[in-house]
């Protein structure tokens, strides 16, 4: 797969960041707004995939990408594991406990302006499953999408 | 110490999932570290979780197995099920007798299967991803017959049918690997959406996804209402599909033949997890309350023998005339999940009334003790398959010949397995078929001369396969010798529990298969512990056998020592009489082609052959007609056959 | 009446979708028409989610609550469903294409007819 035009290029490069940021903003409100690991995951390869389109394949890291799709999902797993220390498979022990991690109480009902109001880091092992998810998918659907495109430009054997 | 015991065998049905699960996803990491240790380290994650299975098993089984156990994700067990208004919002594991009789058959295999790869798929690359999805498959199987959520079934359902695909495609080198998965990707996904549609509906009428809370909405109401009826004929159309029986079979061989032989063991313990699921959904979600849904489980109990026949009749006639011999398996593997569809639809069919304890019972002992014999016999067929191809290098039995010179242990296990499928006694396959036999002919005696006949053609089968693989002279071309350790462990394991099986018949029944009908029926049986297995009119006792047989051996010995040893055969007499059509290959003696091995039956019934043939068109599309037809068909049965009548 | 009409969608999406299945043998088409199949299951779960009445169930958010008046609101369970089964879609769809991509490299077919050699 070789690079394409500069107008290719810089269009990507410009629009790279927000799209990964929005994508990252979807999975971190999984909890709170409509969205989270998958979608947001989805976002973030659809760039993640123009950006290989775009620049070719020479910076295409496949051993550092199913490195990476294996630890998101035994971050999950491991989240639903961990939920064993409290008795029960994938119990929110971080939720409102003393670990530093996600942990933020939910204040009172008072302050009550939106149904999804919450703070943004208190729905403990939800949003690191969430996060999870989300590096699994982008892994994922970058590596099926850049696999059936070098296979498709070049012919070479695909994933 | 007692209390860590508790606390685990509490959490047991979650960590026998969630430890193969971590495994899977961590052999991509550990591959880094050297072949030998990702070989470890995968059969370690069926070892752990096999253990943990065994006590569970031992644990629910002690308790008599009827009592269901619940496992509640992310919440107290104890609480049971946190109703938010009505709605359940966790997912929960059921574990019965049933279950744990199911995951100790999926154990045993995966271990055999796993231990068997180590050898025969060394020599293929991308085999972290293999091994991977191995344990997925193994995961897959066991959380579909551990859940008590229908969705969370679905999501079982879907893993195992996507993973199964993607090994199937292992070999990348041949097109033919691709084309058997690709049918069978289609073919399970659309029965995966067709399941779907009848949760949606179940949920849409009830709210509920708990096959208990379910059940109790179903049994709740005046009578059936349609919508489950829809539902019923949906979910049991796409079980039977998963679990290959006719007409829905097509794909099942385009697979078995195609993937690594030990992912078709693996194919045949989800195959059997398939059938548990029909099970479930006739007698566990249906089956709360006999006087609203009575009626329409005795319909589903005759649907279910009428399926058995045809897969066993059409899996067997199809088998004879294959000569790929993966492929011919596969039909086997059809064939003799008509037994288990016969003998559970018999329980079915009388359910309830008072032909039940006459013989409803034993035909499904026998159905159930089928489905362990099944997955023991046909995955130890599939591994000397695959361990045939190992050393030839082709699936063609007619270039095979003559490996029995060299590959004395395979011969001995492909024996055990052969004599076992064919219901000879003294193998297990015989203890669950005479149960079968005897029951189903009190219920029809037609159907029980088929099921007779269809064991006859079965030994007929391997007879032939035996025959090409095996027996005559040496052959130059197949060098090597006897396959590696490693696969001969993964035979012996399944070969020794077989055996097992074959002696103390009645003491799995009682022990293990009881529980199981216990726990599906609601009714618990009488169980006498001996030696003797009672079938209701008759009995087997596999030791007399033995001894009636010895003692036969040493009367037929005397007989041959007092004959003339000087004799010699002369003339015609030395020939070898050959049946068929004996043809001559180039620099080899004259032998007899496996596919005309035969060749008068098949052409005395070539009225029956051709329109089969031509129905096995193995165009796709045709595949999904009779998906969409039975479908159809089943629907139209529950939902009209009470209004006509 | 205005409650039926996902419903109908629903059937018509599903009757295209088993019809490509059926009858075309594109095997490409064969993809979308899995798709479209799926589409119609997962819109068929979604409409299931929407409900009229009083607020009976698990922690959903009606206009109620914000004061207003219209009394429908959604199950979240159907949307979990729904989820999960894009997510398998997601799976099969690729690995479905990537078998196809595989057999028209190694054979260059494209076609069920083409698609016969395991007889």
């Amino acid at each position: 797969m070789e690079r394409m035009s500069s107008v290719v290029r810089t269009i990507t490069k410009v629009a790279f960041g927000p799209i990964f940021i929005f994508g990252a903003y979807i999975i971190l409100h999984g909890h709170l707004t409509p969205g989270g690991g998958f979608q947001g995951g989805a976002l973030i390869a659809s760039v993640m995939a123009l950006y290989f389109v775009a620049f070719g394949d020479e910076r295409w890291k496949k051993k550092l990408m199913s490195t990476l799709e294996s630890i998101g999902l035994l971050t999950f797993a491991s989240a639903g594991f961990l939920g064993l220390t409290a008795g029960f498979f994938f119990f929110n022990f971080l939720a409102g406990s003393k670990i530093p991690f996600f942990n933020e109480q939910i204040p009172s009902m008072e302050g009550f302006v939106h149904p999804n109001w919450a703070p943004l880091f208190s729905a403990g092992t939800v949003s690191v499953m969430n996060i999870a998810v989300g590096l699994e998918v982008v892994v994922g659907i970058t590596l099926v999408v850049v696999a059936m495109g070098l296979f498709s430009f070049a012919g070479k054997e695909g994933e | 110490m007692m209390d860590a015991y508790d606390t685990f065998i509490n959490n047991a049905p979650a960590l026998a999932v969630a430890i193969p699960l971590i495994f899977a996803f961590s052999t991509p990491l550990v591959s880094k570290l050297g072949d030998r240790v990702r070989n470890i380290f995968a059969l370690l994650g069926v070892l752990i979780p096999s253990l943990i299975i065994f006590l569970l098993a031992f644990d629910v089984l002690s308790s008599g197995g009827m009592e269901t156990r619940y496992y509640v994700f992310g919440s107290d067990s104890s609480t049971r099920f946190p109703l938010v208004g009505g709605h359940i919002l966790r997912i929960a594991f059921a574990v019965d007798g049933m279950s744990v009789f199911m995951g100790l058959l999926i154990s045993v295999v995966a271990l055999s299967a796993v231990i068997y790869s180590m050898a025969y798929i060394r020599r293929y690359s991308g085999l972290d991803k293999y091994y991977s999805l191995l344990l997925l498959v193994f995961t897959a199987n066991l959380g579909m017959v551990l859940t008590g959520d229908i969705f969370n079934l679905f999501v079982w359902f879907e893993i195992s049918s996507v993973s199964l695909s993607a090994l199937t495609a292992f070999k990348a080198n041949r097109g033919e690997s691709f084309e058997g998965a690709a049918k069978y990707l289609i073919y399970a996904s659309v029965a995966g959406l067709f399941f779907l549609i009848a949760i949606g509906l179940l949920y849409g009428q009830y709210g509920h996804l708990n096959i208990k809370f379910l059940s109790s909405a179903i049994g709740g109401n005046e009578e059936m209402m349609m919508v489950d009826k829809i539902a019923l004929g949906l979910l049991v159309t796409v079980f039977a599909l998963k679990a290959g029986s006719v007409p829905m079979h097509m794909a099942t061989p385009d697979a078995y033949g195609e993937a690594p032989a030990p992912i078709t063991a693996m194919f045949v313990t989800a195959s059997q997890a398939s059938l548990y699921a029909i099970f479930r959904t006739g007698f566990t979600l249906y089956g709360s309350n006999l006087t609203v849904t009575g009626e329409t489980l005795h319909i589903l109990g005759y649907i279910l023998v009428a399926l058995g026949i045809l897969s066993m009749f059409v899996g067997v006639t199809m088998a004879l005339v294959q000569k790929d011999i993966k492929r011919l398996m596969a039909y086997h593997a059809i064939s003799q999940t008509g037994y288990m569809l016969l003998g559970v639809g018999v329980g079915l069919a009388v359910l309830d009334t008072a032909q039940f304890a006459e013989y409803g019972r034993t035909a499904m002992t026998g159905g159930i003790f089928h489905i362990f014999n099944h997955a023991l016999y046909k995955g130890l067929l599939f591994l000397t398959a695959g361990a045939i191809i190992y050393r030839t290098g082709t699936k063609d039995l007619n270039k095979m010949g003559g490996l029995g010179r060299d590959m004395k242990l395979t011969a001995l296990f492909f024996i055990i397995g052969a004599l076992a499928i064919a219901g000879i006694p003294p193998m297990n396959g015989f203890a669950s078929k005479l149960l079968i036999y005897e029951s189903v002919f009190k219920f029809n005696p037609i159907v029980g001369a088929i099921a007779m006949l269809v064991s006859l053609l079965t030994l007929a089968s391997f007879v032939k396969v035996f025959y090409a693989v095996f027996m005559g002279p040496r052959r130059s071309e197949f060098k090597g010798g006897e396959v590696p350790a490693s696969m001969l462990t993964g035979m012996a394991i399944l070969g020794g529990v077989i055996l097992v099986f074959s002696v103390f018949p009645s003491l799995v029944v009682t022990s293990l298969v009881d529980p199981a009908v216990n726990a599906l029926t609601y009714i618990e049986g009488e169980t006498t512990r001996s030696l003797t297995l009672f079938t209701g009119s008759g009995s087997w006792n596999t030791l007399v056998f033995l001894g009636a047989v010895m003692v036969a051996g040493i009367i037929g010995l005397l007989l041959f020592m007092m004959g003339n040893k000087g004799t010699v055969p002369k003339g015609e007499g030395r020939k070898p009489y050959l049946f068929g059509n004996p043809t001559e290959i180039e620099g080899r003696p004259i032998v007899v082609p496996a596919s005309n091995v035969y060749w008068g039956f098949t052409t005395a019934l070539s009225k029956y052959y051709k329109p089969t043939e031509k129905a096995h068109s193995a165009l796709f599309n045709d595949y999904m007609f009779w998906f969409v037809a039975t479908a159809a068909l089943l629907i139209s049965i529950f939902a009209f056959l009470e209004v006509l009548t | 009446m205005m409650y039926e009409v996902p419903f109908i969608v629903v059937i018509l999406l599903m009757a295209v979708g088993l019809y490509i299945v059926l009858f075309k043998k594109n095997l490409i088409k064969i993809a979308l028409g899995l798709s479209l199949l799926e589409t119609g299951v997962n819109l068929f779960l979604i409409a299931l989610a929407y409900r009229h009445g009083d607020r009976l169930s698990a922690p959903v958010f009606t206009s109620q609550i914000l004061g207003g008046t219209d009394p429908t609101y959604s199950l979240p369970t159907p949307h979990a469903l729904t989820l999960t089964s894009i997510v398998i879609g997601v799976a099969t769809t690729a690995l479905l294409l990537s078998f196809v991509m595989q057999l028209y490299k190694k054979w260059g077919i494209t076609t069920t007819d083409e698609m016969r050699r395991l007889k």
